[in-house]
Formats: structure tokens, C-alpha cells, sequence
């Protein structure tokens, strides 16, 4: 019996597990799947949480509900991957053999990476919202806030779905006018990038954006520390800004598990062919998600399109054939900008974000590089896509390789 | 592709004003992008970094991110940004004749 080991069930491990496991012979090939938690989060949701447009509840299910029958399902931390013996150990010492695995153990926030964020300012005044604890803080702390100034940083790239900070303040933006007091509540978008997004022609769009909802934008600034005393980031170049609330988007790292398992760079992401997804350094090692170091987004739509490719590798690879299917880069991003509007972008490694209309050329619904309604409606209606059909496998009528047509130059 | 003469070499840049070719490099090259990048001269710990960077880009085919020249070079982080004022990864590869590295996306 040959085995194929997953590591992760977030977005990419349990797309992987659904559409693997119907096809593969079950008298030959054996899958397993680990995580260490059995609670599956719904990402997207959590920029909601702050202003309490979802609460705690509308982010949760438990992991089971999405795995099929006939995998085995193992919840425990892992120490380490030892890729030279083929095998996984889990802490406490057991050991899983494999002939192929996939890593998608994801990434996520580490606030100690930068000096002085997580000591004594550390969900006082200064919070993330990428992680359940940290949003549900922060939702707290804007029901009682009076108003000052509220600096959005991002500490570096890359980061999970680099839209994310931009929708955080459009709707800060949207939700201080609600309350009453956008008056008295300076916005200030802090980026280390060299405007308001990472592709030009969208910047330009978003920083559009930017100045007619009146929030200021500091672009090239590199954090180096915080200074909690005095409620200000400081950037290694001697640059200052002063919050009242800081919002962050700290560094973003693969699994520690990584680094103890040598594999990673020096944020833990995985060396990864950025067309097949085969790991650089392993041939029977595949990578999937947030856990590579390709130049794509970190998002889940990434990771469901990257699985239909690897879907395709994985099979060519069992049968040792050539591994033909390629990953284009392909990202799709519903912004959600405030108002009950929206903004829809679809690109790839060597296009940028173009106007036009989506997904179907000249129709749309959803219109590209636009606000409209219906690109909000889209983001809200993902949610139940998410849990009802992506997780599952389930073919979506979105190409997993990025069209042109309906995109005008 | 734009071709400039940059001390007395013919050079081939991308788009984005990056060398397209880094064996057309040397140190008078270097001398000069340095000058455009606003450095009137390169000292010990400018060649440092520019040939740490060349010799990640020969072995790896891309330049690194501020985080691994940090951890590789031995130069810190202030210092990277004392040296190369604006964005330490874009000028020294620059500089060091290098395409932009990936992680400046």
C-alpha cells in the first residue's frame, strides 16, 4: 500500500484531500491528513469582525464536516518532516511514511518578528485582524473608541491577501461615518510598498480610492520598531508615525515546522516550482497554498486554483508522467470598499489587474478594477461558495488559468 | 529592450531600468548605476552587499529580500538602509546589475 500524506486541512490541504481521494485506487494508495487543530476558519470572514458586520460564530465549522469518507484523519502537532527518510514525525514521536507529500501548512502572523509590537501596547492600543483572538479584540476595543488617529501598517511583504489592509480601511472609513464620528478619526494607510497596492495599474486605482474617502497614504516606510510608550512606529529610516490605534498586518511565516525541518527560506516558506508546485529540493514533495514562496498571492482563491493544477501534477506524477500542468499565477479578489460596494481584480504572474467584465466577457455580472454592487454581493455570496463548494473539491465556474477575454488593455 | 553605454560599455536594461545581462557587469558599472541611485561612492560595505547580492542571484536566479541579506551578509538591517537610503534590495540589485528581485513585487 503506497501513502500519500497531507500536512494542513486550512483551504489548500482539505481542497487537495476532496478531490484526491475519489480518484485515487483505494487498494493501492492510502491518504492521510494532519492538522493540529479541528476547527476550520473561514480567513475572508475575519476583516468583518471589527466592525461587527460577522460575529465569532459566522467564521467556524469544525474541519470534520469537510473531509470525506475513507481518509485518515490525524489531529496533532507536527514536529518535523524528515524529507531525506521520506517521513513525517508528529510530536510526541510517532512517524508517518509517505511516498508523496503535500505541505500546506499555511502562514501566518508572527508580532515578535518586529521590536516592541507585541509588549505592552499588544491588543491595548495595537491589534491584528488576522487571527480570530485578534479581531474579535479589536471589535471590542472600536465599540468604546472616541475617535484619533488610527494607523493601518503593513510591517512586510509578503502577506496573507495583500487587499486585506486596503478593504480594512475603506471600511473603517464606511463604519466611523456610520457612528457618527468619522470626523474625528484620522485614517492612515502605512505600507512599505511604493503606493497603495502591488501592481501598478491597480495602485493607481486604489490610491484613487484612498483620496476620495480621505485616508492619508505613507508609502515606502519599513518599520523597524514600536514604540509603545509613546504610541508611535518607527521606520529604519528614522521616519515617524503616531497612532492612537494601531492596526497591523504584522510579518506573515510559514509553519515553524518548516524551519525544523530545514525546507524553508528565510521567512519558512518552501522553495516551489511556481508552475508544477513541485518542491524545489524533493521530487515526492509538493507544496500547496500559503506554505510556498511563489511570487502569487496568499489567498485562498490562489489555493483553489493552484489544487487544480496540482491535482493534475499529482496524478502525472503517480503514473510518472511529465508534469505538465502549469500554474499561471492566477489570483481573483473581491475588495470590499465600504458603502455596500465592492471591487473585483483577476490577474496572473504576467498580467496585471485590468479593467473589463467577469466572468463572463462583455456580461460580467461582476465588473473588473470597478465599484459596483454587485461586485459586494459577490464577496458576501463567497462565503457560502466557500463552505459549500471550494472546500469540497467541487468544480466552480471560474478557469483556475486566468482569461483575457472580457479584460481591456 | 533599452541599451545605454555606461563606462564605456554597451548595457542592455529591462523596463524597469534593471541590467537584463549581470555578465555585462563590472565595478566601473557599478560606480556609475550607483551615481544615478544617488551614491557618489561606493565604499567596502556597498561592494559587501552588491557582490553578496550577485553571487545569491548566480546561485538562485533571483536577488534576496532585505531579511536574508541580513541573515547572510552580516550587515544589519539600519545599516542596509544607511547604505542604500530609499529601499536596500531595489538599489543594490540595481547596482549590482541584477533584475529586480521577486519579493519587490
Amino acid at each position: 500500500m503506497k501513502k500519500l500524506l497531507i500536512l494542513g486541512a486550512g483551504t489548500a490541504g482539505t481542497i487537495m484531500l476532496n478531490k484526491l481521494l475519489p480518484v485515487l485506487n483505494r487498494d493501492e494508495w492510502q491518504i492521510t491528513i494532519v492538522d493540529q487543530f479541528e476547527t476550520h476558519y473561514y480567513q475572508p470572514g475575519f476583516l468583518f469582525i471589527p466592525f461587527g458586520i460577522y460575529g465569532p460564530q459566522d467564521v467556524v465549522k469544525p474541519k470534520r464536516d469537510f473531509f470525506p469518507s475513507g481518509a485518515e484523519v490525524v489531529f496533532s502537532p507536527i514536529d518535523r518532516i524528515e524529507a531525506k527518510d521520506n517521513r513525517v514525525v508528529l510530536d510526541g514521536g510517532q512517524i508517518i511514511n509517505y511516498d508523496i507529500l503535500i505541505v500546506a501548512t499555511g502562514s501566518k502572523i508572527v508580532p515578535a518578528e518586529i521590536e516592541g509590537m507585541d509588549g505592552s501596547g499588544w491588543r491595548k492600543n495595537i491589534f491584528d485582524f488576522y487571527t480570530i483572538e485578534g479581531a474579535t479584540a479589536l471589535a471590542k476595543f472600536l465599540k468604546f473608541w472616541e475617535g484619533g488617529r488610527l494607523v493601518l501598517n503593513i510591517a512586510e511583504m509578503p502577506i496573507k491577501c495583500p487587499v486585506a489592509p486596503l478593504e480594512f480601511v475603506f471600511l473603517a472609513d464606511w463604519w466611523f461615518t456610520e457612528q457618527g464620528i468619522r470626523d474625528k478619526v484620522e485614517l492612515q494607510f502605512v505600507t512599505p510598498l511604493p503606493g497603495a497596492f502591488t501592481k501598478p495599474r491597480a495602485s493607481s486605482v486604489f490610491g484613487n480610492f484612498l483620496t476620495k474617502k480621505n485616508i492619508g497614504l505613507t508609502a515606502d516606510f519599513n518599520i523597524a520598531r514600536v514604540d509603545a510608550e509613546n504610541n508611535k512606529i518607527i521606520s529604519w529610516e528614522e521616519q515617524e508615525e503616531e497612532y492612537d490605534l494601531l492596526v497591523t498586518i504584522p510579518t506573515n511565516m510559514g509553519d515553524p515546522l518548516i524551519e525544523r525541518s530545514g525546507l524553508g527560506d528565510e521567512l519558512n516558506f518552501i522553495p516551489t516550482d511556481k508552475h508544477t508546485l513541485q518542491s524545489k529540493d524533493h521530487e515526492n514533495i509538493f507544496v500547496l497554498g500559503d506554505a510556498t514562496d511563489l511570487p502569487s498571492s496568499k489567498a485562498g482563491s490562489v489555493a483553489h486554483f493552484q489544487a487544480d493544477i496540482l491535482f493534475e501534477n499529482i496524478l502525472s506524477y503517480i503514473e510518472d508522467r511529465p508534469l505538465k500542468a502549469r500554474f499561471d499565477g492566477h489570483a481573483n479578489c473581491y475588495i470590499e470598499s465600504g458603502f455596500g460596494r465592492g471591487i473585483l481584480i483577476d490577474f496572473n504572474y504576467d498580467t496585471e489587474p485590468l479593467p473589463g467584465k467577469f466572468p463572463l466577457p462583455g456580461i460580467g455580472p461582476f465588473s473588473l478594477l470597478e465599484e459596483t454592487r454587485m461586485n459586494h454581493y459577490g464577496k458576501m455570496m463567497f462565503r457560502w461558495m466557500y463552505w459549500n463548494l471550494l472546500l469540497k473539491g467541487a468544480e466552480l465556474p471560474i478557469e483556475s488559468q486566468m482569461l483575457m477575454a472580457g479584460k481591456r488593455h | 529592450m533599452p541599451t545605454r553605454e555606461i563606462a564605456g560599455k554597451t548595457i542592455d536594461f529591462d523596463d524597469e531600468n534593471f541590467m537584463s545581462d549581470h555578465t555585462q557587469w563590472n565595478e566601473d558599472v557599478a560606480t556609475e548605476l550607483a551615481k544615478e541611485e544617488g551614491i557618489e561612492q561606493l565604499n567596502d560595505r556597498h561592494l559587501v552587499v552588491i557582490n553578496f547580492m550577485r553571487k545569491e542571484f548566480e546561485e538562485k536566479g533571483t536577488g534576496p529580500s532585505i531579511r536574508r541579506l541580513t541573515k547572510q551578509s552580516g550587515v544589519p538591517t539600519k545599516e542596509l538602509y544607511a547604505l542604500f537610503p530609499g529601499g536596500p534590495a531595489k538599489k543594490a540589485a540595481r547596482i549590482a546589475g541584477i533584475t529586480k528581485p521577486q519579493g519587490c513585487v
